[in-house]
């Protein structure tokens, strides 16, 4: 019997993990998955939200802000790649420009610091590849990026390390209140808890309308993606958005913490919660409307496109915390946009809310900081050199076009949570994120899985379950 | 009397030719622009062959496998038979370019040859 | 500091012939850095045979047409480096490079060759809607998987694209014990050569669909199937034509794209029609000393060809080491070569008679398939050499030769034109 199991390892449930093993409580995250970060939260836009969008006073609204605050201490503690590139919202009429003054206001109330309003030269001068049609934006420089998988890996790895526990490839079936606690009945086996944190995503409404009267409902909503090249870096520098008006809401063109661009979402409501297909319609859409925004876009330079779904409750509310007829049970739930900025401060939430139910002290011996698969090209050349003298595994590339080499590799498999597939090894190294999308490094990556993990070659996949990269052996057939 | 129809491979033409047969025996080719086209498509109207490239796994290598060819091209009715002939065959390292891996594969009286070195 | 007289990045047929050819003109020290584990380059997975009739007059594989190149540079003691990343080439020629032995190193060179070869362009840059299974594989990729390690990527397979790669992969898998259902070709006619339709595909009885493209994508662990539909002729899908294909395996072979991310770090200067960098007759780039070759230059369709440009490439690396450059003024401007009528682009870019030796190649390739047509090449407006080809077609890099003293002749020379004239295309 664990104290709390939490049910996901995307970012919520990694987040609040993470709060949660500052207290002297038994801890478990299940994943139906074979990693964390496989759902919602790695494929997004990887926004740091400034915070001027929720509804003013809304738990979402507070969260966003919290969130965005906390994200320059954090970063450095658990070593994740984040910017404050700041962000756009530009319009294109002289009508809109009361919308951009709504916005104005909306942040301001919601604590948002900073907050400007630009004419078209000073926007111009900031993004010069702006649309020719742009009048005005409201800039807010609190605005950011941050690696999706960066900070959702840390969170985790973190976690581990202070002593909870993952379980991969466990998919909860359905949940009971027993005397005193919840069983859950698991893809591998029956598990209980004192407290339950339903960090589910897509599929949070499924857990909570298992345990509560009062339903929740969640719709998956498709947000489809391109992303462009290096070669395409410093098209934009700020997060451009536009002003939602009465043709929709339009896409965001944003650069990554990577040196990308990134162009999205669409918005799609569907069925399928696992229907992370792109789409002829939506890729179409999205190229066109990111041209409403941008001039010039170098759609050439696109080297992959993806879609994510994200978990839209009817409200388009977060709902964190107990529903009144089931106690011990912990929502953490309907959480879209602006759900990654909101992550340290929901974890932070959640962690709050279990405590108190559960009455736990802190620990002894948390450990507060993390560091990452270190990037030794990051380094000035010299120390680069030293780094590399000294661990002949980073002068061996492995992947070309994104210069990973075989030492962080080694690396992502073997720490806490290692990667176990050719996607994890990609969400923590980049390895075959670049511009020939894993064409030359996958056999390579491939062979070192095999050789680290003790791994067969017909063993490897590149996501788990079914997802075997070889088939057979030549003529093993014939 | 019997009409085979062969695409010419000399060029980017892609000549249709037309090869009459009589007892295996070519009595008329129409349809190529050129001599070459001609001469490919008698050859391959009556006995077409092919040079079979394959690999075999390596044992004690730097590399899992070894590439490999026939000698000389073979009948191109025996391709499959070569390549099934070889299921099983494994080499150990080190291999030298030329090395004979199997020998009058599937009874073609041809060998197959390492085209590689693996050390 | 290392110091070399000069530093080929990249030691695939490109880079060898380029090296042997150096050390032959006369240039002292030559360090070939190879980011693979052994020499050759892509030459090592290409394990069919048809290579090498202009070069040896015989026919080789990959691997045994790189191993006569191989042994030529170990026999010559030509320095090279393997398992060796050229990670940055400064303007000044300082090449950085690194490795497990030496750690990161710089070395001086007085030339630099790009041999650095072409990548495949991947799922993603074609767009294709779906999800992210497992089994799409870029052709190149799965040549690796297949001919290097012994692993067959799946048992049921769809090739998008009629490249070469793509028709000899299909022929691969075959061979080896797996389905092939259908290569669909979005142009209404293949990229890959006459000999690998008839090889590859009919003689495995595998059927070629030309104007007609991958739609989608199904299956959300491993690949299920992907939906094939006709294109019109702006390659867009014709609702009502798709045909559903169960696999598990989807290869791509759609295009190669010139590596040039360090030349153009440096600042070379790239065509956008080769997206390899521009150069002279000399084959030398917008960076003094800084010369190309092979795939990195424009993608070749004939390895023997590679050889020869390289060896070129080669030469005149070593005559601009050995003092020749900028000890000849030239005379003579530099005299562009514009792509007329039909043709994509040429190589070199512009050509200098007073630089030229006896002779020059230029290489093109042509923007469609035409039939009974004539290449033509004027000087200003005058034509000086009006060939017939029964047949040109863009999967097939054609050639003509310039030679120095009709250009020299040649009164107020301004602008060479290659074009294709005689009628429209097929």
């Amino acid at each position: 019997m664990y104290d709390v199991v939490i049910i996901g390892a995307g970012v919520s449930g990694a987040a609040s993990a993470r709060e949660l093993s500052r207290y002297q409580l038994d801890i478990c995250v299940v994943e139906k998955e074979e990693d964390v970060c496989c759902g919602t939260s790695k494929a997004n836009s990887g926004i740091v939200h400034a915070g001027f969008d929720a509804e003013s006073g809304s738990l979402m609204a507070k969260l966003n802000v919290e969130g965005n605050q906390m994200m320059d201490k954090l970063s450095k503690e658990l070593d994740f790649p984040f910017q404050r590139n700041g962000s756009l919202v530009i319009c294109f009429s002289d009508a809109e420009r009361r919308g951009l003054q709504e916005l104005y206001e909306r942040g301001i109330r919601n604590g948002v610091t900073g907050l400007r309003i630009l004419g078209r030269e000073e926007l111009a001068g900031m993004e010069p590849n702006i649309s020719d049609g742009a009048v005005a934006a409201l800039y807010a420089p609190t605005g950011g990026i941050v690696c999706p998988f960066g900070m959702n890996i840390a969170f985790a790895e973190n976690a581990a390390v202070n002593g909870v526990e993952f379980r991969f490839g466990t998919e909860v079936l359905g949940i009971t209140k027993k005397e005193g606690a919840w069983a859950l009945e698991t893809s591998q086996g029956e598990i209980e808890a004192r407290f339950v944190v339903n960090a589910a995503g897509v599929y949070a409404d499924k857990f909570h309308n298992m345990v509560s009267a009062r339903k929740l409902h969640i719709t998956p909503r498709r947000g489809e993606y391109c992303l462009l090249d290096h070669s395409a870096q410093g098209f934009v520098r700020h997060t451009v958005f536009r002003l939602p008006n009465q043709f929709g809401k339009g896409v965001l063109v944003t650069p990554t913490v990577h040196g990308n661009i990134l162009v999205g979402p669409t918005a799609k409501d569907i069925e399928d919660r696992e229907g992370t297909n792109t789409t002829q319609e939506g890729l179409e859409e999205l190229l066109g409307k990111a041209g409403d925004t941008v001039k010039g876009l170098p759609v050439r330079q696109v080297i992959t496109s993806f879609a994510g779904l994200r978990a839209h409750e009817d409200g388009h509310a977060f709902h964190i915390g107990e529903p009144e007829d089931a106690k011990g049970f912990v929502d953490c739930a309907g959480i879209e946009s602006p759900g990654l900025t909101s992550a340290p401060a929901i974890g932070r939430m959640v962690a709050g809310i279990v405590r108190d139910l559960a009455g736990a002290a802190k620990k002894e011996g948390f450990i507060g900081t993390r560091k990452g698969i270190p990037d030794p090209k990051a380094l000035p050349q010299e120390a680069w050199v030293a780094w590399v003298r000294e661990h002949p595994a980073y002068g061996n590339i492995i992947c070309r076009c994104e210069m990973v080499s075989e030492g962080e590799i080694i690396d992502a498999i073997q720490r806490p949570l290692g990667a176990k597939s050719l996607d994890g090894v990609k969400r923590r190294t980049r390895a075959g994120m670049g511009r020939c999308q894993s064409g030359f490094c996958s056999p390579k990556v491939m062979e070192i899985l095999a050789r680290e993990c003790g791994l067969d070659y017909l063993g490897i996949t590149k996501a788990g379950g079914e997802s075997r990269l070889a088939a057979g052996m030549n003529k093993d057939r014939l | 009397m019997d009409t085979r129809e062969i695409i010419c491979i000399g060029c980017p033409l892609g000549c249709p030719i037309q090869v009459g047969l009589e007892n295996g025996q070519v009595t008329g080719v129409t349809g190529n622009t050129c001599k070459r086209g001609e001469e490919y498509a008698r050859k391959e109207a009556t006995c077409p062959t092919r040079i079979v490239t394959t690999t075999v796994p390596v044992e004690g290598g730097r590399l899992a496998a070894v590439s490999v060819k026939t000698e000389r091209d073979v009948p191109k009715e025996k391709v499959f038979d070569i390549i099934k002939s070889l299921k099983g065959v494994k080499v150990q390292a080190p291999i030298r370019i030329g090395d004979v891996v199997a020998s009058n594969a599937a009874g073609t009286g041809v060998d197959i040859i390492a085209t590689k070195n693996v050390t | 500091m290392l110091s070399y007289d000069i530093v080929i990045i990249g030691g695939g047929p490109a880079g060898l012939a380029a090296a042997l050819s150096a050390q032959k003109r006369g240039a002292g020290s030559i360090l070939v850095l190879e980011r693979d584990k052994e020499l050759g380059g892509i030459l090592n997975q290409c394990i069919h045979n048809g290579f090498g009739l202009h070069t040896f007059q015989e026919e080789l594989t990959g691997p045994e047409y790189a191993w006569r190149f191989i042994l030529q540079v170990q026999e010559a003691g030509i320095a090279y480096k393997l398992n060796t990343m050229a990670v940055d080439i400064r303007r000044n020629k300082v090449v950085v490079a690194m490795n497990r032995e030496d750690g990161i190193f710089e070395i001086q060179a007085k030339a630099v060759i790009l041999a650095m070869g072409c990548r495949e362009r991947p799922r993603g840059a074609l767009n294709i809607p779906g999800y992210r299974p497992a089994g799409i594989y870029s052709a190149g990729t799965a040549q690796r998987l297949v001919n290097m390690d012994g692993l067959l990527p799946g048992r049921e397979a769809v090739i998008l694209g009629s490249g070469d790669i793509g028709l000899i992969m299909a022929r691969r898998l075959a061979l080896e014990g797996a389905k092939v259902k259908l290569v669909a070709e979005l142009l209404p006619y293949s990229g890959g050569l006459k000999r690998n339709i008839v090889q590859c595909l009919d003689d495995f009885g595998i059927p070629l669909k030309l104007s007609h493209t991958v739609v989608e994508i199904r299956g959300k662990e491993r690949v299920e199937g992907v939906v094939v539909a006709q294109v019109d002729a702006n390659h867009r899908p014709i609702p009502g034509t798709e045909e559903y294909y169960t696999c598990d395996t989807l290869l791509l072979s759609c295009g190669l794209i010139p590596e040039n991310e360090l030349s153009r770090r440096m600042g070379v200067e790239i065509s956008p029609a080769t997206a390899g960098p521009w150069v002279n007759e000399c084959l030398e780039t917008s960076v003094a000393g800084v010369f190309a070759c092979g795939n990195v230059l424009h993608v070749h369709d004939l390895v023997d060809f590679v050889s020869e440009e390289a060896a070129a490439a080669g030469r005149h690396a070593a005559e601009y080491v050995l003092g020749g450059a900028g000890a000849l003024p030239p005379a003579h401007a530099d005299v562009p070569i514009q792509p007329g009528q039909g043709v994509r682009y040429t190589v070199p870019r512009v050509m200098n008679p007073a630089r030229m030796d006896g002779e020059h190649k230029v290489r093109f390739r042509v923007g469609g398939v035409y039939k009974g047509c004539y290449i033509s090449v004027y000087l200003n407006h005058d034509r000086i050499i009006h060939r017939k080809r029964p047949v040109m077609a863009p999967g097939e890099m054609e050639e003509v030769l310039l030679k120095k003293e009709q250009l020299l002749a040649f009164p107020d020379l301004s602008q060479i034109t290659v074009k294709i004239e005689g009628q429209e295309p097929a």
